[in-house]
C-alpha cells in the first residue's frame, strides 16, 4: 500500500518516478472552481450591457440611456456600463462573456417565485424541492463535491441531499474550544444539528483571521469566497447572493453603485484566486429583467429577459452572445419587456458541462429539467 | 398530556417562559385569555414626530448642497445628521420592541405581532424610512393584532413607512393633473407598480392566485395619490409623516380589478379595492396557510389550513376568531417540536429564561445582525422566510453557540441554576440536555449549553 501523503510529499522528486505525473494530471483535471453570484431583485440587463446599436435604444430608454453616452463599446451593438471597469478589462482579456436577452422558463413577475424557479431549476416555483447547485454536486467526483454558501444560511440553489457548508464572518467572539467540544457531544444524538455542526466546525478551520474585517463590502465578500475555495480541502463550488437590484425608482444612480460593487467583488475574486483564476468559472445571473421603458419614477418595473455574465480564466470570452430581439415597440414582450430569445438554464448547464467535463445533455437534464432548450449552449468555456 | 401542553403553550405559542413563571393551569385557556388581556405597547416616538425631524434634516441637507452649488463651492461639508438620527430612532424602537417581548404577560399576542410585522414586512434600506420602521409596527400592526384583517391592511398601506418602502409615495397617475403639468414642461412622471404588486402577491391574495398584470396595473392606478405628508409638492403642506391623499396625483377614471368595476373617484377607489382584497377567499387561504405554517410546521396539514380559512371567511376576517380556531387545532399541539426557532425567537427565549427584563436596543440590534436576522431588515418585502431551511444552517448554528456563550456570561449565572432551568423550562421531556448541563465545567458553561441545546433551538 502506498501512503498517499508520502506520494504527494515527494513533490518534484516524485515527478521523475513515472507514475506521479499521472496522479498529478488526474487531480488537476478536476480541480476547477465554480462560483455562482445571484443578483436578487431582478437586475436590469439593459442598464448593464446596453444595446446602444439598437435603433430604438435611445428613444425607449430615455434618461436610462444616459450612463452609456461615453461608455466603452464591446462590439458593434453593445456597450458596457462605465462602473464595470474591471469586468470590462476581463472582456478585453477574453475572460468575460455576456449572454444577452436570456431568461429562465419562468414567465411571471414575482421576485420570490422567479428566484425559486431559477434556484431550483424549474419553470414552476416550488415544483422542485432541491437546488440545481446541489444537484451539480451529485455530478462531480465525490472528492470534489464540496460547496459553500458565502452566507450564514444556505440559499435555495444549494439546498438538497448533499451536505453543504455555509460561512460568513461574524463579530461574535469565538466559542471556546471546550464549549465546542461539549456542543459536539450534545448534538450527537440529533441528526439535523449533528450534520449542521460538522459542517460549521470544518469551515471554521479554513477561514482564519479573515473574519476580522467582517466582510461588510462586496470586495471583502469576493476575497472571502476566493479564500474558501482556494485550499485543497476547501470548497470547489461557492455561491454569493447580492441584493439591491430592484430599482423601481432613481435607477441611474442606484444601478451604478450596485454595478460598482459587483465589479469590485469580481476584482477581489480574481485577485484572491491568483493562479487558480485560470481554472475558474464565475456566473452572474438574476431571476428576470426589468421593463424596457422607464416607469414614472425614474426606475423600471419587473420585466422578463436580462443578461447573464460568465467570467474567469476558463471562459472563452471577449464576446457578447445574443439572438437580439430588438427594442422596437412591436418586438417587446407584452409591450413592455425585453423578449427572452435565449434560455439562461441552457447557458448555465452548458458552461458547467464544459467546465467540469460533464456530459452536456446530462447536465441540462439534471440541473434544469424544466428547460425547453433542445441542448445546452456550447463553446462557452475552454476545455 | 398537561405537561406537554404547558411546554407547547410556552414555547410554540409564546416566547418561552420568564424566569420563575408559574405554569398555567389550563394551557389553552391561558392562550385564549391573551386575546382579551393584550394591550399594545406604545411606541418610543410617533411617525409624525420622527418624520418632522428626519424630513427636516433631509431638507436642510438639500438646501445646504444647493447653496454650495450656487456659491461654486463644490460639494459642501456633508451634513451628516440624517443617518445618525435615523439610526437612533431605529435602535430606540428595537429597544422598545425587545422590552415588550421580554416583559409581556401576553407572549402569544406578542408572537402574533412579530408574525404580522413580518407578513407586512418593511425593510430598513431607504434612508427616508429607516427611522419609521419601528413606528410602522407600533402604529399599523400592534393596534390591529386583535382586530380585523381589513383594518390592519388599510393601516399598513396608508403608513408612511410602507408608502416610502415600496415607492408608492412617488407614483403618479399618467393622466393626473400633476403628470399633465409636468408633461407640458417636458418632464415625464408616471406609475410605479411596486406596492400594488406586493399588496396582491404578498399582503393579500398570494402569488399565483389568478390575478394578472392588468390587475396589478389597475390597482397601481387606483392607488395613485396615496402619499406621505411633508414630502414633494403635494405633501409639503400636510403634517410630516401623515397619510395624504393628493387628488392632483390620482389617475382619473373607472378601474377594473379581478373583473369588478370601481367607479371613478378619489381615495375611496383604492380603499374599496383593498377591502375587496381583504375579504377575498384567496386571502383567507393565504393567511390561513402562513399561520398554520408558523404553529404546525413547514408542511402544515390541509385540514388545519381549511379550518383557519373557514374561520377567516365566516368571521369576515376577524383575527381573534382565526386565533381561536388555531388554538383549537390539534395539529398545533403535536408533542415533538415543529419549528426551528428564528434568531429573534431564540434570543427572546434565552433572555426571558435568564430573567432579563431590560436589554439595550443597541445590543439587541447588533446581536440580531450577527445571528442573521437584523430587526426590520429582511431585505425584501416578502419578509423572513418562515421555514426551518432558512435558519438551520451550519454557520447560523455556530453563531448561536457563540451568542449562547456570550449571553450566558452576561446573565446572572451565579444565581441561575441551569439544571433547574432545564427541568422547569421543558416539563415532560427528558433529553441529553439535562446530562450535558449537569456535566458542564462552570455555571456559565452550563447555561450556554442549555441555550445551545436542541430543546432550545426548536419550538
Amino acid at each position: 500500500m502506498f501512503d498517499r501523503r508520502k506520494i504527494l510529499g515527494l513533490g518534484a522528486a516524485g515527478l521523475a518516478l513515472g507514475f506521479a505525473p499521472h496522479i498529478a494530471f488526474a487531480r488537476a483535471a478536476t480541480h476547477r472552481r465554480f462560483i455562482f453570484i445571484l443578483q436578487r431583485g431582478a437586475a436590469d440587463g439593459l442598464g448593464t450591457i446596453a444595446p446602444v446599436g439598437d435603433p430604438a435604444f435611445d428613444r425607449q430608454r430615455g434618461p436610462l440611456a444616459e450612463p452609456f453616452a461615453t461608455a466603452e463599446k464591446l462590439d458593434g451593438m453593445f456597450a458596457i456600463h462605465p462602473a464595470l471597469a474591471t469586468i470590462g478589462g476581463m472582456y478585453r482579456a477574453r475572460e468575460a462573456m455576456f449572454v444577452h436577452a436570456v431568461a429562465s422558463p419562468y414567465r411571471e413577475r414575482s421576485h420570490f417565485d422567479g428566484q425559486n424557479a431559477l434556484e431550483t431549476g424549474s419553470a414552476q416555483p416550488y415544483a422542485i424541492k432541491d437546488g440545481w447547485m446541489n444537484r451539480l454536486l451529485g455530478l462531480l467526483p465525490s472528492d470534489q463535491a464540496r460547496a459553500i454558501a458565502v452566507a450564514a444560511t444556505v440559499p435555495m440553489a444549494l439546498r438538497g441531499g448533499v451536505e453543504v457548508a455555509s460561512y460568513a464572518p461574524s463579530a461574535l467572539p469565538d466559542a471556546s474550544d471546550d464549549l465546542i467540544a461539549r456542543v459536539t457531544q450534545l448534538y450527537e444524538g440529533d441528526a439535523q444539528l449533528h450534520a449542521l455542526w460538522a459542517q460549521a466546525t470544518a469551515t471554521r478551520m479554513l477561514t482564519g483571521d479573515l473574519a476580522a474585517d467582517q466582510g461588510r463590502n462586496a470586495a471583502a465578500t469576493g476575497a472571502l469566497a476566493a479564500r474558501l475555495v482556494t485550499p485543497d480541502n476547501g470548497a470547489r463550488v461557492a455561491m454569493i447572493e447580492t441584493g439591491g437590484w430592484d430599482t423601481h425608482a432613481g435607477q441611474v444612480g442606484r444601478l451604478a453603485a450596485q454595478l460598482k460593487a459587483l465589479d469590485a467583488m469580481l476584482g477581489a475574486l480574481r485577485q484572491g484566486l491568483g493562479p487558480l483564476w485560470t481554472r475558474t468559472l464565475v456566473i452572474v445571473a438574476t431571476e428576470f429583467g426589468r421593463t424596457v421603458r422607464a416607469n414614472g419614477t425614474g426606475g423600471t418595473d419587473h420585466g422578463t429577459a436580462s443578461v447573464a455574465m460568465l467570467m474567469g480564466g476558463a471562459v472563452a470570452g471577449g464576446r457578447v452572445v445574443a439572438d437580439w430581439p430588438g427594442l422596437a415597440d412591436a418586438m417587446l414582450y407584452e409591450d413592455r419587456d425585453l423578449k427572452a430569445t435565449g434560455d439562461v438554464n441552457a447557458v448555465i448547464a452548458g458552461a458547467l458541462a464544459e467546465h467540469f467535463g460533464i456530459d452536456a445533455p446530462r447536465s441540462l437534464a439534471a440541473l434544469f429539467p424544466a428547460s425547453r432548450a433542445k441542448r445546452p449552449s456550447e463553446g462557452l468555456v475552454r476545455a | 398530556m398537561a405537561q406537554d401542553d404547558i411546554r407547547i403553550a410556552w414555547h410554540r405559542f409564546g416566547l418561552g417562559p420568564r424566569l420563575g413563571e408559574t405554569p398555567p393551569r389550563d394551557a389553552r385557556a391561558w392562550l385564549e385569555g391573551q386575546i382579551t388581556t393584550y394591550r399594545p405597547m406604545i411606541a418610543a416616538a410617533s411617525s409624525r414626530v420622527i418624520a418632522a425631524e428626519i424630513f427636516g434634516l433631509i431638507e436642510q441637507r438639500r438646501q445646504a448642497r444647493q447653496e454650495a452649488r450656487l456659491m461654486g463651492a463644490g460639494q459642501p461639508m456633508e451634513l451628516n445628521a440624517v443617518g445618525p438620527a435615523s439610526r437612533r430612532h431605529l435602535v430606540e424602537a428595537i429597544g422598545v420592541r425587545g422590552a415588550s417581548a421580554l416583559t409581556t404577560d401576553a407572549p402569544f399576542a406578542e408572537r402574533l405581532v412579530h408574525f404580522w410585522s413580518n407578513h407586512f414586512a418593511v425593510s430598513v434600506e431607504k434612508q427616508r424610512m429607516i427611522a419609521l420602521a419601528g413606528a410602522f409596527e407600533f402604529e399599523a400592526i400592534r393596534p390591529h393584532v386583535m382586530g380585523r384583517f381589513s383594518d390592519m391592511l388599510l393601516a399598513v398601506e396608508r403608513h408612511p413607512a410602507m408608502l416610502l418602502f415600496l415607492d408608492q409615495a412617488q407614483s403618479v397617475g399618467p393622466g393626473s393633473p400633476a403628470a399633465l403639468r409636468a408633461e407640458a414642461r417636458g418632464r415625464r412622471r408616471g406609475l410605479n407598480e411596486n406596492l400594488a404588486r406586493e399588496i396582491m402577491e404578498l399582503h393579500t391574495l398570494g402569488v399565483r392566485t389568478g390575478y394578472g398584470q392588468t390587475d396589478v396595473t389597475e390597482l397601481a392606478r387606483a392607488l395613485t395619490g396615496w402619499t406621505v405628508g411633508g414630502l414633494g409638492p403635494q405633501g409639503r403642506a400636510a403634517e410630516p409623516g401623515s397619510f395624504v391623499f393628493a387628488p392632483q396625483l390620482h389617475e382619473p377614471g373607472e378601474r377594473r380589478l379581478l373583473g369588478e368595476r370601481y367607479p371613478a373617484g378619489g381615495l375611496e377607489q383604492g380603499t374599496a379595492m383593498l377591502e375587496t382584497l381583504a375579504r377575498h377567499p384567496a386571502t383567507a387561504r393565504h393567511i390561513a396557510t402562513k399561520l398554520a405554517r408558523h404553529f404546525a410546521g413547514d408542511a402544515p396539514p390541509a385540514a388545519m389550513i381549511a379550518r383557519l380559512e373557514a374561520a377567516f371567511l365566516r368571521s369576515g376576517g376577524d383575527l381573534p376568531s382565526v386565533y381561536r380556531a388555531l388554538i383549537a387545532s390539534p395539529e398545533a399541539w403535536a408533542p415533538q417540536p415543529v419549528k426551528f426557532r428564528s434568531p429573534w425567537d431564540w434570543t427572546i427565549a434565552v433572555l426571558r429564561t435568564s430573567g432579563v427584563r431590560v436589554f439595550p436596543g443597541q445590543a439587541l440590534s447588533g446581536l440580531q445582525q450577527q445571528l442573521g436576522q437584523p430587526v426590520w431588515k429582511p431585505g425584501s418585502p416578502a419578509g423572513w422566510d418562515d421555514s426551518d431551511a432558512s435558519w438551520a444552517a451550519p454557520d447560523a448554528v455556530m453563531r448561536r453557540v457563540e451568542a449562547a456563550q456570550r449571553l450566558a456570561a452576561r446573565a446572572q449565572s451565579a444565581t441561575l441554576d441551569a439544571r433547574a432551568l432545564a427541568r422547569d423550562q421543558f416539563p415532560g421531556t427528558s433529553s441529553p440536555t439535562g446530562a450535558a448541563v449537569a456535566r458542564a465545567e462552570s455555571p456559565p458553561e452550563a447555561l450556554a449549553l442549555l441555550f445551545a441545546s436542541p430543546d432550545f433551538m426548536r419550538r
